[in-house]
């Protein structure tokens, strides 16, 4: 039996309350709110003492997905990646850089945005980059 | 927000508007709770009578959309009564003249009329404001999500530096942020005019720093925001379109419209972790980690920059978000090499001033509040102790405007939206959450009992509500929170989609949607 708990930040509002992921065997059987979280010092609303149940849900996406024959069918990362990379490439090159848009997300980490943006700019060449902070 | 959240159980007068914050800011509300039995007055301006306001020493139900004549109403009492701060306007800001001139205007028995507060009322909102030690206005998106989300942003600065209650502890302007990275996701430049730390795109300092930093060709155009991105789909202007970790179709007003934008798209690839209605639209559907899959930061609306660590690994096939974008950029010939999320945060604090002294190392524990420019730097508690960004902070005048869309005969009640305690934005998560989803697995309107009466509605009947852009089906709740005239959903649930019925109008500067006010009309489903 491997039993660790992981202090991480919550993803749902922008309080940023702490709490430690207790790992079973590697999977996230509970929730346990931080004292030293500055934000919620030991305390958890509704939502976050319950963040861990979305994360195992059998309805998460697992493989990815590509529209064929106007459906979406499970398909290798390969050739996912293959086909949006080829497509942007395509796109861009008959219509130029701004006619590709990138949606960050306020979800994602500060890594994660941060390098989607750099994406938008520096590979593809485009400032159409924004995310849901206007709505 | 300017100050933070630690503060707010020592301000001596809190003013809340447009802020359920016992609902979507639980932790914050704590600090009000704490604050209140510390003696603190609490001020509450809501058109509903949210939980909050039960607590309040006083409450009023402005009118919505009506918030900058409010404020001016409450800045045209303090001038009159000589309740403002002489010292700190002059030492500290400019512009104060034309500002007053336009406050002049709006004595407390014309904002009545306007916003249907009391003179009264009005009255004592400015005496507890004004005369508190320190006061601290927390506001949300029933401040921002309207047409005139800047004017109401800028007023509530205006009220603030009036009083001096800026720069100093339990003070400030303190949105309180709905996501758990908007903060950090802006900071980090996922917005189209600006690169990491808020440096202009179209500057050519910065586009310089960053073709070096980058080592590639920067466009100087400023980019498309989020309505225009959807209105370039319209008209063909834009042709592909990548969305991360966001749900437009339900997220954004007017759904229809934004269905057909997206129908538009040559290539739309989105990226998520669950099956969204917008997903169902891509071409490609990139399965994404969750923040339980993954190291990284996140920024919170106190500016606090806090570790996120992987406790298990991501699910399926799914990948962290950081390894597939990378994957992609190198497919299009641009390299990048990066063997994890400790690299790049130091390639973020090498280009962004404010995140200068910020390294894994030191975010072991309570994390550091930005700015924190080198790594000796203890990050900063509170913003403009000594000085505003630009030097003085500049008092606007400005005046009251309609909100885009109003009520006729055809469409007789006002309805605005929001969050429940129990869900979340779209639903993707909490409706995934059993024992979210448990305490409240479907949408409603809440309409005021003689509204109710009227039209012949019972408790839990189910209703169409149509506005210019739909309609939806819902049930009903019939209650007192709010006034006649007005109804209110959330926004939640995908089988009764608020965002069917709101007003595409956006904030000319910042294209923020008014989602906060649209005309319906309210019938017996058949």
């Amino acid at each position: 039996m491997d039993y660790r708990t992981v202090p991480t930040t919550c993803t749902y509002c922008g309080c940023g309350c702490n709490f430690f992921l207790e790992v079973l065997d590697g999977r996230i059987i509970g929730t346990i709110p931080s004292k030293s979280g500055p934000a919620n010092q030991g305390k958890l609303c509704i939502k976050g003492w319950h963040v861990h149940q979305f994360v195992q849900s059998p309805e998460r996406l697992t493989r990815p997905l590509l529209r064929k024959n106007g459906n979406l069918s499970e398909v290798s990362w390969d050739e996912a990646l293959d086909y949006t990379a080829s497509r942007l490439k395509e796109i861009t090159s008959a219509h130029g850089s701004d006619s590709a848009g990138f949606f960050a997300s306020a979800k994602l980490t500060n890594e994660e945005n941060y390098l989607i943006q750099k994406f938008a700019r520096a590979a593809v060449g485009t400032n159409n980059v924004d995310h849901c902070a206007r709505l | 927000m300017t100050n933070s959240i630690a503060e707010v159980e020592d301000a001596e007068c809190i003013f809340v508007i447009g802020s359920n914050t016992t609902s979507s800011h639980p932790l914050v509300a704590t600090r009000i709770f704490r604050a209140k039995e510390k003696g603190a007055k609490l001020i509450v301006a809501d058109p509903r009578e949210v939980h909050i306001a039960k607590l309040a020493d006083l409450h009023v139900q402005h009118n919505l959309g009506t918030d900058v004549a409010l404020l001016n109403g409450i800045m045209h009492v303090i001038l009159e009564r000589n309740w403002h701060d002489r010292s700190f306007i002059e030492e500290r800001t400019e512009g104060f003249d034309d500002f007053k001139r336009v406050i002049d205007r709006y004595p407390p028995d014309k904002v009545a009329e306007i916003t249907g507060v009391s003179p009264e009322d009005i009255l004592r909102i400015a005496e507890y404001y004004a005369s508190a030690g320190t006061a601290s206005i927390l506001y949300c998106m029933g401040i921002t999500q309207h047409t005139t989300g800047v004017d109401n942003v800028k007023s509530l600065a205006n009220l603030a530096m009036l009083t001096g209650n800026v720069g100093k502890e339990s003070t400030g302007v303190n949105p309180l942020r709905g996501q758990n990275n908007v903060q950090g996701a802006c900071d980090m430049g996922g917005l189209p005019n600006v690169y990491p730390g808020y440096q202009p795109v179209n500057m050519l300092d910065s586009q310089k720093k960053f073709e070096s930093a980058w080592n590639a060709t920067l466009s100087d155009r400023v980019g498309l925001t989020i309505p225009d991105m959807l209105s370039g789909l319209m008209d063909g202007s834009l042709k592909a379109l990548y969305v991360i970790g966001e749900n437009p179709l339900m997220s954004d007003p007017d759904s229809h419209h934004v269905e057909k934008a997206l129908k538009g798209a040559e290539l739309l690839v989105v990226q998520d972790i669950f099956m969204t209605p917008t997903a169902e639209l891509a071409h490609v559907v990139l399965p994404g980690a969750s923040f339980a899959e993954k190291d990284g930061t996140f920024t919170n609306t106190e500016r606090r920059v806090l570790r996120v660590r992987k406790a298990i690994e991501p699910v399926g096939e799914s990948r962290t978000d950081w390894e597939i974008i990378q994957d992609i950029s190198n497919r299009l010939g641009y390299a990048m090499d990066y063997d994890g999320p400790e690299e790049i945060m130091k390639e973020i604090a090498a280009v962004t001033p404010s995140y200068g002294g910020i390294s894994y190392d030191r975010l072991e524990g309570p994390g550091l509040q930005w700015p924190c420019p080198d790594p000796e730097h203890p990050g900063t508690k509170f913003l403009h102790k000594d000085g505003f960004a630009r030097g003085k902070g500049l008092f606007h005048a400005i005046e009251y405007q309609e909100p885009a869309e109003v009520v006729d005969e055809e469409y007789p009640l006002w309805m605005t939206t929001g969050r429940v305690h129990v869900h979340y934005h779209t639903g993707t998560m909490t409706r995934n959450s059993p024992s979210l989803h448990a305490e409240m697995p479907e949408g409603y309107l809440e309409m005021n009992h003689r509204d109710a009466a009227r039209l012949g509605i019972c408790q839990g009947d189910l209703v169409s509500v149509t506005s210019r852009r739909g309609t939806i089906n819902v049930k009903t709740q019939i209650t007192e929170r709010v006034r006649e005239g007005v109804v209110f959903m959330p926004f939640h649930f995908v089988e009764s989609s608020a965002n069917v019925l709101t007003n595409p109008a956006y904030d000319p500067v910042v294209k923020i949607p008014e989602y906060k006010v649209c005309a319906v009309r309210v019938e017996k489903a058949a």
